[in-house]
């Protein structure tokens, strides 16, 4: 594949990310795996459900005493935009326009930060309570269903940081058109995921 | 393997092999590293054996007991059945769907690398005398309180191997979805890339829930979880609900490949079509989808509750169905065929019988209440080892002779491949067969011995005396698989000739880029069909000779595995060595480092020209 020849956005492919035949296999293959995160995801919310509330006589916490909706509200509100600014970069990047996709997915990255740094302070503030990862089976199951999420945007943040920087001389080409189409599923994937951590464990939580 | 690495000696090759993405070369080193531990697992079963031939016998301790009945387990089913299918799949699956190679060259390598860094992990307990005790299953009540390193050497081994495991199946299924050739519909596939379609799907959906228990098992014992401790809250049972979730959906991903193999074996040797083909595809996936569905059959005695074993009953015996009909399309293959009695057509032979009875015992036990008489017996080790070794090993003992000379440009021994047969035939049913006596007579399993005047001496003895009979066997295979390949003896591109899919279609073993010209597929059986139609090449070419797109090989899946492997050394030792965190940092550093050098160089492959592919047809020319 030449990586170096140069577009247009007339000459452009309509759907870029899966022009040639190794960018189809990628395209297809990752919305597999996403089906087998969601798998994975499925097992730790069925988890999280049949430990919640859950640990030895006296150790003091509930989801209604712990959880604080304004908090996990602007957390959602960041998370949520950031799959919305990571539409208009997809926009850019079928139109052909890199500055613009570049600009629009920093911002993205920017807001996931934001959510990242949010949920840092969340855990820190519920350590400092007392409700450590050993503390209970509540606990265990809360840190790592919420901590695999937020794993999850960590492992996206590093992604569109290389792949920003990694191509800034390059320009947008047949071969990178779909490593930045795969991160945004992959980032509307993490979206989806917090919208079911929001309803199951921080709604479902506090109103019992 | 480009045109430009032409160079020869020792280090050259070995280069080549640890380097490769080759799907036929990954397919040998999974078929190798998959037999290195089905030998390591069949010595763990014969030491077993031997401790149960006598009442009161001390050969082995109980302790080590508990680990070689882990070990045995683990190893078959993660390190030794499921590569060496993997091996067979990526040897034979892009050829029979025309395809050039995989769709992630690089992630196969990945992924085979993986497993064998996870296989070596878990080995090395041996070494570390810390070896995995809380049976293959591994149950949180007894592997929370499992002392010293040993289930850790479980989870964090298998969470490699596992790892590498997903990779493959995702391959698979975009290799199948995006790469047939053309002419090659869904409905046209042979059955074995069917059956690798369905296994492949499956593994999607069953190693992330492994995924994440044994997460669960390595934070438990290592980080101060609390899943499974219930004096703080957690419940054991979940863990029994994920691992069979995963567990039993597992064992369809080892036997559906098998049924591929034997269908493609049935068909080839009987020279006939397969029978009822649109059924046994729907049988595929219905068994498929039914597999997902029944794992709690595996805790009937649990305490789910009458309402949760009913239903989990009536969905494991639906399963008889599909099952059933595959079955009998088998037999309908063989009725009114030219039966060739070759050494894997007598596998196939001996598979319908064998498999037939472990399908009978597993509906019996499919009925909650006789679960409830034979729960933890030794009948369901008989059961088990029916359906596994009656169906799978027998797969793949089958698919060992029948696409050896595709893959290694030579013939096994037929002879010295039916003594294999008989003896690991024989063998196998004296071994088990009396073990569901030995179920009805109340020995219950994973006893590490038993006292005399039970009635259980002879029963045992017979057994043992069975397995020795299936080693003999396999060492039968392993000195034929050496005069063979010292002989070296090359054969044609259809060695059988009785081939009807693709991949008999061209030279074995097949060059480095398959298909001088992508073939036409014209139907199902399509190299029967050309050769019905006196076409001398076995394949219609679907475009004229151009240049082949190829990818590059890459030592970075090696060293990524590596990277974990020694991470996994450091999550071990974290607290009772001073090494353990820094080498733990330092192997997910080293993983790191190896995943940003893939992802920031451009690596787009490279061509074959044109020329050189005319070439390599014109030598060949003259040795049909």
């Amino acid at each position: 594949m030449d990586l170096n020849k140069k577009f247009t956005p007339e000459t452009w492919p309509d759907h870029p990310e899966r022009a040639t035949l190794e960018a189809k296999n990628k395209f297809v293959g990752f919305w597999l795996f996403l089906g087998g995160e969601t798998i994975l995801f499925a097992t730790l919310f069925a988890t999280y459900i049949a430990l919640k509330n859950s640990g030895p006589s006296g150790f003091g916490f509930s989801t209604q005493e712990l959880y604080e909706l304004p908090l996990v509200f602007v957390m959602t509100m960041l998370l949520l935009t950031s799959s919305l600014t990571s539409v208009f970069a997809m926009y850019h990047l079928r139109n052909y326009n890199f500055k613009k996709m570049q600009l629009w997915l920093a911002i993205t990255a920017f807001l996931g930060l934001g959510f990242l740094m949010l949920e840092v302070y969340e855990f820190t503030h519920y350590v400092k309570l007392g409700f450590t990862y050993n503390n209970s089976a509540f606990s265990s199951a809360f840190y790592t269903l919420v901590g695999t999420h937020g794993f999850h945007v960590a492992v996206g943040l590093v992604w569109i940081t290389l792949l920003i920087f990694r191509n800034a001389k390059r320009g947008l080409n047949l071969y990178n058109a779909t490593k930045y189409y795969t991160f945004s599923l992959y980032w509307h994937f993490i979206d989806v995921v917090w919208v079911f951590i929001f309803t199951v464990v921080y709604l479902m939580g506090v109103i019992g | 393997m480009s045109s430009v690495a032409q160079k020869k000696g020792f280090g050259a090759t070995l280069w080549d092999w640890l380097t490769t993405v080759d799907h036929k070369k990954i397919g040998i080193l999974y078929f190798l590293g998959g037999g290195f531990f089905f030998v390591v697992g069949g010595i763990e079963a014969m030491l077993i054996r031997w401790q149960l031939h006598k009442p009161n016998n001390d050969f082995v301790s109980a302790g080590l007991f508990n680990d070689l009945i882990t070990m045995h387990g683990t190893t078959m089913i993660f390190l030794a059945a499921m590569p060496i299918l993997f091996g067979f799949m990526n040897a034979i699956v892009p050829l029979q769907i025309g395809a050039r190679d995989v769709a992630f060259p690089f992630i196969n390598s990945l992924g085979f690398w993986m497993f064998f860094f996870g296989g070596l992990f878990l080995n090395l307990s041996w070494f570390f005398q810390q070896v995995p005790d809380a049976g293959w299953t591994s149950y949180a009540s007894l592997s929370i309180a499992s002392e010293g390193h040993g289930v850790d050497f479980y989870a964090i081994g298998l969470q490699i191997a596992g790892g590498g495991t997903l990779m493959a199946g995702i391959n698979f299924l975009v290799t199948i979805i995006n790469m047939r050739a053309p002419g090659m519909t869904y409905m046209r596939m042979p059955l074995f890339t069917w059956t690798t379609f369905v296994a492949s799907a499956m593994i999607l959906f069953a190693f992330p829930p492994l995924t994440v228990g044994l997460f669960f098992l390595t934070f438990d014992r290592m980080f101060g979880g609390n899943f499974f401790d219930h004096t703080m809250g957690g419940n054991t049972i979940i863990w029994e609900h994920i691992f069979w979730i995963f567990g039993h959906p597992e064992v369809y991903i080892l036997i559906l490949p098998a049924f591929g193999i034997f269908s493609e074996i049935f068909s080839t040797f009987s020279r006939k079509r397969l029978f009822g083909y649109p059924s046994m595809v729907f049988a595929t996936v219905l068994i498929g989808f039914l597999g997902f569905m029944v794992w709690a059959h595996h805790m009937f005695t649990v305490g789910l509750g009458p309402t949760a074993n009913a239903i989990f009953a009536v969905a494991t015996m639906a399963i008889a169905v599909p099952t059933g009909v595959k079955i009998f399309n088998w037999l309908l293959t063989m009725w009114g065929g030219s039966i060739r009695i070759t050494t894997p057509m007598l596998y196939a032979l001996g598979f319908i019988p064998s498999f037939v009875m472990g399908g009978v015992t597993g509906v019996m036990q499919g009925a909650a209440p006789l679960d409830y008489q034979l729960h933890d017996t030794y009948f369901i080790v008989a059961h088990f080892h029916y359906v596994i070794v009656g169906g799978v090993v027998l797969g793949i003992l089958a698919a060992t002779h029948y696409w050896w000379p595709k893959m290694f440009g030579t013939m096994l021994n037929e002879t010295l491949g039916k003594v294999t047969f008989w003896f690991f035939f024989i063998g196998f049913h004296a071994t088990f067969l009396i073990q569901h006596w030995l179920g009805f007579w109340g020995m219950p399993r994973r006893v590490w011995t038993f006292m005399d005047g039970q009635g259980w001496n002879s029963a045992n003895f017979i057994s043992t005396i069975g397995a020795f009979l299936m080693a003999i066997g396999i060492i039968v295979l392993v000195y034929n698989v050496i005069i063979t390949s010292v002989k070296n003896v090359k054969v044609a591109n259809d060695p059988w000739g009785d081939g009807r899919t693709l991949e008999w279609a061209i030279e074995s073993p097949p060059i480095y880029y398959n298909f001088p010209a992508t073939p036409l597929v014209r139907g199902l059986d399509t190299v029967w069909i050309e050769k019905m139609e006196g076409n001398e090449t076995g394949l219609t070419p679907a475009e004229p000779i151009k240049d082949i797109h190829m990818p590059n090989g890459s030592i970075i899946p090696l060293l990524m595995s590596l990277g974990l492997f020694i991470a996994g050394f450091g999550a071990m030792y974290r607290t009772e060595e001073a090494w353990g965190l820094p080498v733990l940092i330092f192997g997910l550093l080293w993983t790191f480092v190896a995943m940003a050098a893939r992802s920031l160089q451009d690596d787009t492959g490279y061509y074959v020209k044109k020329d050189e592919i005319l070439r390599d047809l014109k030598r060949k020319g003259g040795q049909k």
